[in-house]
């Protein structure tokens, strides 16, 4: 950084490094890993968006404040689907699920 | 060397104090955007979780080429975006205007990728209530998936319309040299969000399981 | 306490004259197309009052209707659009604007040495977006209203009620869009416009409620949006996300839309309790008691706010593990109210307290908000609640929090503020009168309810088995003079606008920088920012207090 401003050089690599990662997504996608297949996706998007955040948006220099922000939309958002997981993961059914019998106009 | 010094907006008692709260104020506003596709990604979750085969040969109805190209041009679009910041950072005018002009073209290439997409996949039949079909039985749960698939796709494409609008103003003012770097900022960090969002959509709505 | 205030001559006021101050100007145009939070808050203030109106008076209709067992006012279908349309209105165009739309808007900047919020015509912004939002919901009323209940359970509101209502989602779903917008004002305005030396731990507590409640503004309203899009979507173009017979799951509208909902009644409880703290030590003369903890229990009920929606679930067919989840995250949920109520009543404690009528609202939320809020523990324990779950014991507890204690806090505030706000004093004697009035109404009308619900009636029935009826007659009883408590303050507020008494820059010499601007305020709140040096609610201590009369 000089006088605040970010080289260039940290957004190029940013940049090669989210390609690489892009190529790695797309592979991931033909290979067989399971029930991995799934984590290994978002944890490789998580990634990619760690990089735009710090690097693309600034974060990495930037004020606490904005480190709170970014995080709290995250964990907000983590709220929201594991709690309402809890439901569906330990629901416990009665009867097996009915196939649909709904004829579609 | 900067064309303009921007004015500081009377509730505020210095440029930097303007600076800092602009720009936490459009972090806040990402947060809100977050949580606002967060309620469609708990649709997802709902829906995936409860019919993952459906799920699984739905998503591979879907071109990779297209999702995969789309996805490479929103980084290269990050990618100027960026720099365009930069340049407006160190009051560079002309390249802030290239910049902004490959970054608004980029957003554009997206959204013609994107159209090609659609029609193929009415093509295909398989945009829900429009002739859908689907062979292979649990038709609605697939149709679940394509609704979820439009509706996701379509609120970003939304955001990418509105985000290129932006820009193609910016560009306008950068050409008359009326335009400051705080603004650009705000805008890049719009930008950068909304190409988050396609990352973690594709291998959401494109890659589910695996391929062959 | 009171600084004067030196105007330059060329601006100084002919002889006679009141200064120049934000209200000034008055042209229309000069309201309609306003930046000034001062003004702004004003606006809500009118809006709300026409949305409350409308509200209270579905409200009276239901009660009449309930004075007799078999129903004879309206039809069974009138019945259920008159408590959406109380639900709707009363939620999202009257408690949750009130306190921070209102006196948030108008207090927030002054109480933190500022000159407005940080995003003015985003503020402006947000009231016509309110307004646009409240006039869609008020149009679905008018072609025909909508009977889903503020609740829009799905799948009747998807699949089998009326058309209108799309267009009462898209209200809701407009003005959704203002209150985001005013939370994200308010949180830079915290964070980033104090004046200087006004550190987080010297700021009122009124601030860090307002700050809390902006969080859930923030992070909560989106995903209704979503819900509210999504409802939209699947009534006109059918998608199963929220019907079973396309795989879709109604209790997945519950979540999403009770995510939100849940934090929205910290939404309107916040600002009332921010209200009081700054009420309490005011008219006990005396700091209030345990600082930090008010400040971070504000923050850990909006967090922890988030976690126990489930609870409004319990009987939906939501895993049993789960439900014991939200059950003992909303047992946890209740300690930091708790402690709030146990610090005002401390800050009580050796106090010199005066009954001024901002003090009386703020004493009768303290104990109402405590029956409401304990209330709600009843519900929280899963066994109970499979008894009370929908019945008049669910109204009764969401009352005793929202009117007994936000509408109180509220009118606290605007007596406190109406000062500050207008330049003229309210008649002392009529407010204190209206307010036991209110407390007296307000009792008999819901106390009963908490009785009807434990008997076993449901809520949303417009008739009823005849043996209940003694509690819905004083119920209505209740109600009628709970009306008059209400329709008081609207006529004496009025009159002070043209004959109260001129108000002093610090009428109830409280402590606070809102107080250290002249009644009411020039257009830029201060002639210079002050400076902050000391702590909070710094009264004198017992031995140095002198008796000031009212």
């Amino acid at each position: 950084m000089k006088n605040g401003v970010p080289s260039s050089r940290a957004y190029v690599g940013t940049f090669v490094a989210l390609m690489a990662l892009l190529g790695i997504t797309i592979m991931a996608g033909y290979i067989d890993l399971g029930v991995l297949n799934l984590p290994i996706a978002m944890a490789i998007s998580l990634a990619k968006t760690l990089l735009i955040i710090l690097f693309f948006m600034h974060v990495w220099h930037g004020s606490r404040l904005t480190w709170v922000i970014a995080g709290a939309g995250f964990f907000w958002l983590m709220l929201l689907l594991v709690l309402a997981m809890t439901d569906y993961r330990t629901r416990t059914p009665v009867a097996p699920m009915p196939a649909s019998h709904v004829q579609l106009p | 060397m900067p064309e303009t010094t921007p004015s500081t907006a009377h509730q505020f008692e210095t440029l930097s104090q303007q600076r800092d709260a602009d720009i936490a104020g459009m972090w806040i506003f990402l947060a809100t955007e977050v949580m606002f596709f967060g309620g469609l990604i708990m649709c997802y979750t709902f829906a995936r979780y409860s019919y993952p085969q459906v799920f699984e040969a739905a998503s591979h109805r879907l071109y990779v080429g297209y999702g995969g190209t789309n996805t490479a041009i929103l980084l290269c679009s990050s990618f100027t975006m960026a720099l365009a910041v930069r340049a407006a950072q160190m009051g560079d005018r002309k390249w802030l205007l290239r910049l902004l002009m490959a970054t608004i073209g980029l957003g554009l290439a997206f959204l013609t990728v994107k159209g090609f997409e659609y029609h193929t996949d009415y093509v295909e039949h398989l945009v829900p209530r429009l002739d859908f079909r689907w062979e292979g039985g649990e038709s609605p749960h697939a149709e679940l998936f394509f609704w979820l698939y439009f509706t996701l796709t379509g609120l970003h494409a939304l955001h990418v319309t509105i985000g290129i609008c932006v820009l193609g103003t910016m560009a306008i003012l950068a050409g008359r040299g009326r335009i400051g770097e705080i603004p650009v900022e705000i805008a890049g960090l719009y930008w950068h969000f909304v190409d988050i969002v396609w990352v973690f959509l594709f291998p959401l709505l494109y890659l589910v399981g695996h391929r062959s | 306490m009171n600084p004067v205030l030196d105007t330059p001559a060329s601006t100084a006021p002919q002889e006679g004259e009141p200064p120049e101050n934000y209200l000034t100007e008055h042209t229309v145009i000069s309201w309609l197309l306003t930046t000034d939070h001062k003004r702004i808050g004003i606006l809500y203030l009118l809006s709300i009052l026409v949305y409350f109106a409308i509200a209270a008076v579905a409200a009276a209709m239901m009660r009449i209707e309930l004075l007799w067992p078999d129903g004879r006012l309206v039809l069974p279908e009138t019945y259920n659009k008159l408590f959406t349309i109380h639900g709707v209105l009363m939620v999202w165009f009257f408690l949750i604007p009130s306190i921070p739309a209102v006196l948030g808007n108008f207090v927030i900047p002054l109480m933190i040495g500022a000159r407005d919020v940080a995003f003015p015509k985003l503020n402006l912004l947000s009231w016509y977006l309110f307004m646009f939002g409240g006039v869609l919901v008020v149009y679905s009323v008018i072609v025909g209203g909508v009977d889903t209940g503020w609740t829009f359970y799905t799948p009747y509101s998807t699949t089998y009620a009326n058309p209108n209502v799309v267009t009462m989602v898209a209200g809701v779903f407009v003005a959704g869009f203002g209150s985001i917008l005013t939370g994200l004002n308010f949180i830079i305005t915290i964070h980033k416009m104090r004046a200087p030396g006004l550190t987080w731990f010297r700021l009122p507590l009124f601030i860090w409620s307002m700050y809390s409640t902006s969080l859930i503004l923030v992070l909560a309203t989106p995903v209704l949006a979503i819900t509210l899009l999504a409802i939209t979507v699947e009534r006109i173009w059918g998608i199963g996300i929220f019907d079973p017979n396309l795989g879709g799951d109604p209790v997945l509208f519950q979540h999403m839309f009770w995510f939100y909902s849940h934090p929205a009644v910290y939404i309107m409880i916040l600002p009332g309790m921010g209200v009081v703290s700054e009420l309490i030590t005011c008219f006990s003369r005396k700091k209030i008691f345990g600082y930090n903890f008010i400040a971070f229990s504000s923050i850990a009920i909006a967090v922890v706010g988030f976690m126990v929606w489930g609870h409004h679930m319990f009987v939906s067919s939501q895993s049993i593990y789960a439900g014991m989840v939200f059950s003992i995250l909303s047992f946890i949920v209740a300690v930091p109210s708790a402690i709030k109520v146990f610090n005002w009543t401390a800050t009580l404690y050796k106090g010199s307290v005066s009954f001024e009528t901002p003090m009386l609202y703020a004493l009768g939320f303290i104990g109402l908000f405590t029956i409401g809020g304990l209330t709600g523990l009843f519900l929280a324990a899963l066994a109970v609640d499979v008894h009370l779950h929908d019945t008049y014991f669910v109204v009764a507890h969401f009352h005793y929090i929202m009117v007994g204690g936000m509408v109180m806090g509220f009118m606290g505030g605007l007596h406190y503020w109406w000062p500050k706000i207008t330049g003229r004093m309210y008649p002392e004697m009529a407010g204190r009168v209206a307010a036991l009035v209110t407390f007296v109404g307000f009792n008999l009308t819901f106390f009963p309810l908490f009785l009807l619900g434990y008997l076993g009636q449901p809520r949303r029935y417009h008739s009823y088995p005849p043996e209940f009826q003694v509690f819905h007659v004083l119920s209505t009883a209740g109600a009628s003079i709970l009306g008059v408590g209400y329709l008081m303050p609207l006529i004496y507020l009025l009159w002070s606008l043209r004959h109260g008494k001129k108000a002093p820059a610090n009428p109830w010499g409280a402590t606070g920088l809102e107080w250290q601007t002249p009644s009411p305020p020039p257009r830029d709140n201060f002639e210079t920012i002050p400076e902050v040096n000391g702590e909070p609610y710094d009264y004198p201590p017992l031995e140095q207090r002198t008796v000031e009369p009212i």
